[in-house]
């Protein structure tokens, strides 16, 4: 009988095993690499034999004399910290339009959901044109009011707000999100507010908004954990510039990495991003009830899955 | 009673209103970027918004000033291969954990959630040093073979539709004599098609869109993907606005069309991760 468990358990783990493998691979072995090299110095094109042990040196570089370093954490968190709140204040907005019961709401569900299946590389060269100073379509539309306006990409007090502005224009899945967490909240609420004569604006202030908060919650910390990926947009449109006005600490982490080719420096810099990440993270396992609801509720998901819900 | 029914369609209207606003907010890039691909070079640069004579051929010209059909076919040869390991991977994974009986199940379960979040650019650095050493640098074999060895997030989905899945089928088919690998290929992998579905479809456009993962590990230019491609041609006509619109619609028109057919999935997926794709 003894025997026989073991066997299945065998098979169980064989089952797993390509996971397991590549935890190994491409997951726990290479952040051993990465947080040795992080205290080496290294130029990757003097081969493994350039490899330098360096100690904690590039961690007090990167703390005490890296301008580059604070100004990435700079850019990266100011675009949290304004580009968050309006996307999910847009978002929100425009899913609780959705959730009213009128005809026809599918083929708008579809045109808002649209910018943000499309490729980031593709968005970026339309939003390029766009913000072109003199024929871009946004300066012309300013034009009407006879408002002048920036050269967008080109100056460095205008550059991150247009990385802003594009983002908003693909709010649509954390609209889908707030749409799903809408139509979660009991309708048995809404029905005893409205007997006792609660204005819309209450209701939503003191039905709707409670019932969603884990679900704002949980994307401010996911948006702050995506500022941190943001890469592809910025590299593709300014490089980072003008002046380090977008330079987000993706991209410096790939300039390092792959311009410069300094791998100790760089791993350094990846981990630093990686405890922030862990920090952000933690704050999402402790007070979001969401994790709770995946983990007990795999039924309900499974249905969700099938359509039921959307 | 009439007063009800006027704030009632005077509240719908103001709906529609806000929705319609919103929806040409959306659209007004896509229908800019359109108008441009169609205009002649001398036009892009004047106030005329709408071109006087639509050049269709500026999409024949941008296909073949940049090898575009190398670039897809490119893209293709890392797409399917990853397709494939995807599909394979994250199903056996999902069954073994969803299914199976694991020593130490409780402590693998929790390590793949905790990779669930960690970003790709941590382990970057040295992923690109092990195969730079491999010698793998300027092949795709960086971007196909991960695919094969799955992926927390999948796995972690498929896990959870397998969970959905009554016991008693496994039971039933153990009973008529079907081992542990017929009742993956034959019981459960039928089941799990819708999300099987939205883990290929997502894939696919993951893929397809990929910039930094191609901008890595791929130098030559005719082993280049459509992505980076696109970034390619944007160097070489900077300022024909035209050309440059033109070869985005190339590359978005595929997933628009994508979208349009299987939009399904991409709102599920997003409902069921809380993430994007």
């Amino acid at each position: 009988m003894k025997h026989r468990i073991k066997k299945e358990e065998i098979i169980g783990f064989i089952f797993i095993s390509p996971w397991v493998i590549g935890f190994f691979a491409f997951t726990l072995i290479p952040m051993l690499i990465s947080g040795y090299l992080s205290f080496t110095e290294w130029n990757v094109l003097t081969g493994l034999e350039g490899i330098n042990f360096v100690g904690f040196e590039n961690y007090s570089e990167i703390f005490t004399d890296d301008e580059d370093f604070w100004q990435s954490l700079k850019v990266t968190f100011t675009f949290s910290f304004i580009f968050l709140p309006l996307s999910q204040v847009f978002a929100l907005a425009l899913a609780c339009l959705l959730n009213q019961k009128v005809k026809g709401l599918k083929i708008f569900r579809t045109i808002l959901f649209m910018p943000t299946v499309m490729p980031a590389v593709a968005v970026s060269l339309l939003w390029m044109w766009i913000f072109n100073s003199q024929y871009g379509i946004l300066n012309r539309f300013l034009a009407i009011f006879s408002i002048q306006g920036p050269d967008w990409l080109q100056n460095p007090k205008t550059s991150l707000s247009a990385l802003i502005i594009m983002g908003l224009w693909g709010v649509g899945s954390t609209m889908i999100i707030f749409l799903s967490a809408l139509q979660d909240v009991p309708s048995s609420l809404y029905e005893a507010a409205s007997i006792d004569g609660i204005t819309p604006f209450k209701r939503f202030l003191y039905i709707t908004v409670p019932m969603i908060s884990s679900t704002i919650f949980f994307n401010l910390v996911m948006g702050i954990i995506g500022s941190f990926q943001y890469f592809t947009q910025a590299h593709v449109m300014t490089k980072g510039g003008p002046l380090g006005s977008t330079l987000f600490y993706n991209l410096y982490l790939y300039n390092v990495a792959f311009e410069k080719y300094e791998m100790g420096y760089a791993s350094a810099l990846a981990w630093i991003m990686f405890f922030i990440i862990v920090f952000f993270t933690a704050l999402v396992f402790k007070s979001s009830t969401l994790w709770v609801y995946y983990e007990n509720e795999g039924k309900s998901k499974g249905k969700k899955m099938k359509g039921e819900q959307v | 009673m009439t007063s009800y029914k006027t704030k009632k369609s005077l509240s719908r209207a103001v709906v529609y209103l806000m929705l319609i606003i919103a929806a040409i907010i959306i659209l007004i890039p896509f229908i800019w970027c359109l108008i441009t691909a169609l205009k002649s070079p001398q036009e892009i640069f004047t106030d005329t918004l709408f071109p006087s004579k639509l050049m269709w051929e500026n999409f024949s010209i941008a296909l073949t000033a940049i090898p575009f059909i190398q670039f897809f076919k490119n893209t293709m040869t890392i797409l399917i291969p990853v397709l494939i390991g995807v599909l394979v991977s994250n199903s056996l994974v999902a069954f073994g954990f969803a299914r199976l009986n694991i020593p130490h199940k409780n402590f693998w379960f929790t390590l793949l959630i905790a990779t669930m979040m960690l970003p790709g650019q941590v382990t970057m650095i040295p992923q690109f040093i092990i195969y730079q050493q491999l010698g793998w640098v300027n092949t795709y074999l960086p971007l196909i073979v991960p695919a094969f060895f799955g992926s927390a997030f999948n796995i972690f989905l498929l896990r959870q539709f397998m969970m959905g899945i009554p016991k008693d089928l496994d039971e039933m088919a153990k009973i008529d004599g079907a081992g542990t690998f017929t009742i993956y290929a034959k019981i459960i992998m039928p089941l799990v098609k819708p999300a099987m579905t939205a883990i290929m479809i997502f894939t696919l456009t993951g893929v397809w869109n990929d910039y930094q993962g191609p901008l890595i590990y791929v130098s030559d230019v005719d082993k280049f993907t459509m992505a980076i491609g696109l970034s390619l041609f944007k160097g070489e006509y900077s300022v024909e606005w035209n050309m440059l619109m033109a070869a985005t619609i190339i590359m978005i028109l595929p997933i628009i069309i994508i979208f349009f057919v299987a939009q399904r999935y991409f709102i599920e997926g997003i409902t069921v991760t809380g993430l994007k794709g």
